[in-house]
């Protein structure tokens, strides 16, 4: 909140201009910048943009390379010189990639859902000071912060409740982060009370106030608050190393490891395909980079959309937590 | 709001004006403190926010606090076969006292582990910890809006990916049949592989943990940046600070609260450094240089199934990190800091 104020002063002391852009130009008062200066400094932002962006280039153009390419540049290709799909057609022919796909996928939809909404009911619940057991249910959910289970009593009241092998634990044991709870609470706090009261004069109930006023006022952190829960979920690894022995039920995290990282032949059923133009058997290495790749793209799907709103989700959370 | 029509009691005192008739299902205004009413009606008009919160409390009462109270099985010889299932296999396991915490502290591949563990809690807090830092001072020295966006929207990518991806992403950069090896290769050198060097280890985790969570660390600092009044900087040009003095006068003070709360944090977090992190390289460097407690937990109790040395392990983590913790925030509170929590 501080930091919008401070953004909205910002602005209109210089006329209006949106925060962002505010400091496009140097205040008279700042000396120029040395030459050196600028130079180490342009060198500093390539270097980090080039760091994250050139292994998804190669991982991406490996991809869609084919053999001649992939054996003429002796392993990872920069320079694409066509567009061969087989790696892609090969690992969604069926067989454990695409089946791990699928798993992730379900996780991530039913998890998220789970997560999102029983995170939000308990946000509201939460949100009204002065209202039975608060003091004792707040206490309850922040004290998560200080005391950890450890990696074994989790692990026997996992496997205990019968659900080793069963995708709810990968779903159940993460369901409530209580950091994102406190968001969403921060929200709802900050609703104004005379809004929820005429609400209540009209005879809204609790649940209806939820869905109807605090819902929408609050659509764009509870947004961002269910993509983080969604990539949490498509980027789980170990929760499935400790809780899930069946091979087809492996989610793409557990495959692009034992596949890219222990060198494990993923089993890919029906390997060759038959498609005019297409390589039948694809390099190994393209179909490696096709697994990075497929593993990759939710998280950039997602990215734009958060983005713009993930600083103030941070914020809050890091200032009322 | 076209709800159903308002309940006579609700309009009643409204018209009445100041004078409510006691106990009835009167809803205090907003979230107001309400007058003491009795448990019974504050029941009756709090129900539903209860049973809100009920599912996801019954979650973490389950899958966290469960699990801690199961810490206690450290004290046993536990031992699953004596039971059907893990509540029967506690009542009828053996206690034996400190007899794991005994066997736990004489082992040397513990404190192998421990060792570690601080060693890279130790190098990365002086490694990482002041990088994004600086990256969020360089950011906000950038005059044009544009190019600082572009390279937030870069940096902050890696930080949605998961480790196995950015493993795999070293892996393929950086390995032994990685860009890295296949340049040098061509240009006549002898490739190094930096993935299964133990020596290097350190530096490699901190280079990944960095590649990972340096843009996204730099976010909080951005907004405390942010938060420091402008009107500073210009009196203090004014009286002739240059940059760097102003860098030191201005920008670090106003940062100050935000470094402080997260180097607490940290410190109690110094027991864990990315469990996934390692065991996902634990293989490849082997263990000397890659165990960490958390590493220690799974190979020595989960993998072995020697179930109360494990718990013995993870209790000493937890009770360690909450003393570290505990103590962290108390200094804080001496030094003037906020600190992550406070006693109101």
């Amino acid at each position: 909140m501080t930091v919008k104020l401070k953004d909205a002063t910002v602005a209109s002391a210089t006329g209006g201009v949106p925060p962002r852009r505010s400091r496009n130009r140097r205040p008279p008062w700042e000396e120029p910048p040395t030459p050196l200066g600028l130079f180490g400094k342009g060198v500093v932002l390539v270097l980090l943009v080039a760091a994250v962006l050139v292994p998804l280039w190669a991982v991406l153009v490996t991809s869609l390379a084919s053999r001649e390419t992939i054996d003429a540049a002796g392993g990872m290709v920069m320079v694409p010189r066509e567009i061969d799909p087989s790696a892609y057609l090969t690992i969604f022919n069926g067989g454990q990639i695409t089946r791990a796909v699928w798993i992730s996928t379900l996780v991530t939809v039913l998890g998220t859902t789970v997560s999102l909404a029983l995170t939000v009911l308990a946000a509201y619940g939460l949100s009204r000071p002065g209202s039975v057991g608060h003091r004792g249910l707040l206490f309850f959910f922040l004290l998560t912060f200080l005391i950890f289970p450890g990696l074994v009593p989790s692990y026997l009241v996992v496997t205990g409740l019968g659900l080793k092998d069963s995708i709810w634990s990968l779903i159940l044991p993460s369901a409530i982060s209580v950091f994102n709870l406190v968001v969403i609470r921060a929200f709802f706090m900050n609703v104004p009370g005379e809004l929820l009261d005429s609400a209540r004069i009209d005879g809204a109930g609790e649940f209806r106030i939820l869905t109807r006023i605090m819902l929408p006022l609050s659509k764009a952190v509870i947004a961002v608050v269910g993509l983080f829960y969604a990539v949490g979920y498509w980027n789980a690894y170990f929760n499935s190393v400790l809780y899930i022995d069946d091979n087809d039920k492996f989610p793409i995290q557990r495959v692009l490891q034992s596949y890219i990282l222990a060198g494990q032949s993923p089993n890919v059923s029906g390997a060759a395909v038959s498609l005019p133009g297409v390589t039948a058997y694809p390099p190994t290495l393209a179909v490696k980079m096709a697994v990075v790749v497929v593993t990759v793209v939710p998280a950039l799907i997602v990215y734009p959309f958060v983005q713009r709103h993930f600083t103030k989700g941070v914020i809050t959370g890091a200032v009322k937590g | 709001m076209s709800g159903p029509g308002a309940p006579g009691t609700v309009d009643a005192p409204e018209a009445a004006g100041q004078a409510p008739p006691p106990g009835r299902d009167l809803r205090p205004p907003g979230r107001r403190r309400p007058r003491r009413q009795s448990l019974r009606a504050r029941l009756r008009r709090d129900w539903p926010l209860l049973a809100m919160t009920a599912p996801a409390a019954a979650l973490l009462l389950v899958f966290h606090y469960l699990p801690t109270l199961g810490n206690v099985i450290a004290f046993q010889d536990y031992n699953p076969f004596v039971g059907d299932d893990p509540i029967e296999a506690f009542l009828y396991s053996e206690w034996i006292g400190f007899g794991n915490f005994e066997v736990l502290f004489s082992d040397p591949l513990f404190w192998d582990a421990v060792r570690n563990t601080l060693t890279i809690t130790a190098f990365q807090l002086v490694f990482f910890f002041p990088l994004p830092i600086m990256l969020a001072i360089l950011l906000n020295s950038l005059v044009s809006g544009r190019v600082r966006g572009f390279v937030q929207s870069v940096v902050y990518l890696p930080h949605f990916f998961s480790w196995v991806l950015v493993v795999t992403f070293f892996v393929q950069m950086l390995g032994g049949a990685g860009l890295l090896a296949q340049e040098m290769r061509e240009a006549g050198l002898q490739p190094w592989n930096v993935m299964t060097n133990p020596d290097t280890f350190i530096v490699l985790v901190t280079a990944e943990a960095v590649w990972k969570d340096l843009g996204w660390g730099a976010i909080v600092f951005l907004a405390a940046l942010a938060a420091i009044d402008p009107n500073l900087y210009e009196a203090a040009a004014a009286d002739g600070a240059g940059r760097w003095r102003r860098l030191w006068h201005i920008t670090l003070p106003g940062l100050r609260p935000v470094i402080v709360l997260l180097l607490i944090m940290r410190l109690g977090d110094a027991l864990s450094v990315g469990f996934e992190q390692f065991i996902l390289q634990r293989e490849a460097v082997g263990r000397d240089a890659a165990e960490v407690l958390d590493t220690f937990v799974y190979y020595q109790a989960i993998a072995t199934q020697q179930w109360g040395l494990g718990a013995a392990a993870g209790l000493f983590k937890a009770v360690v990190g909450l003393i570290l913790i505990v103590a962290a925030n108390k200094v804080a509170h001496r030094l003037g800091e906020q600190g992550v929590y406070s006693r109101s």
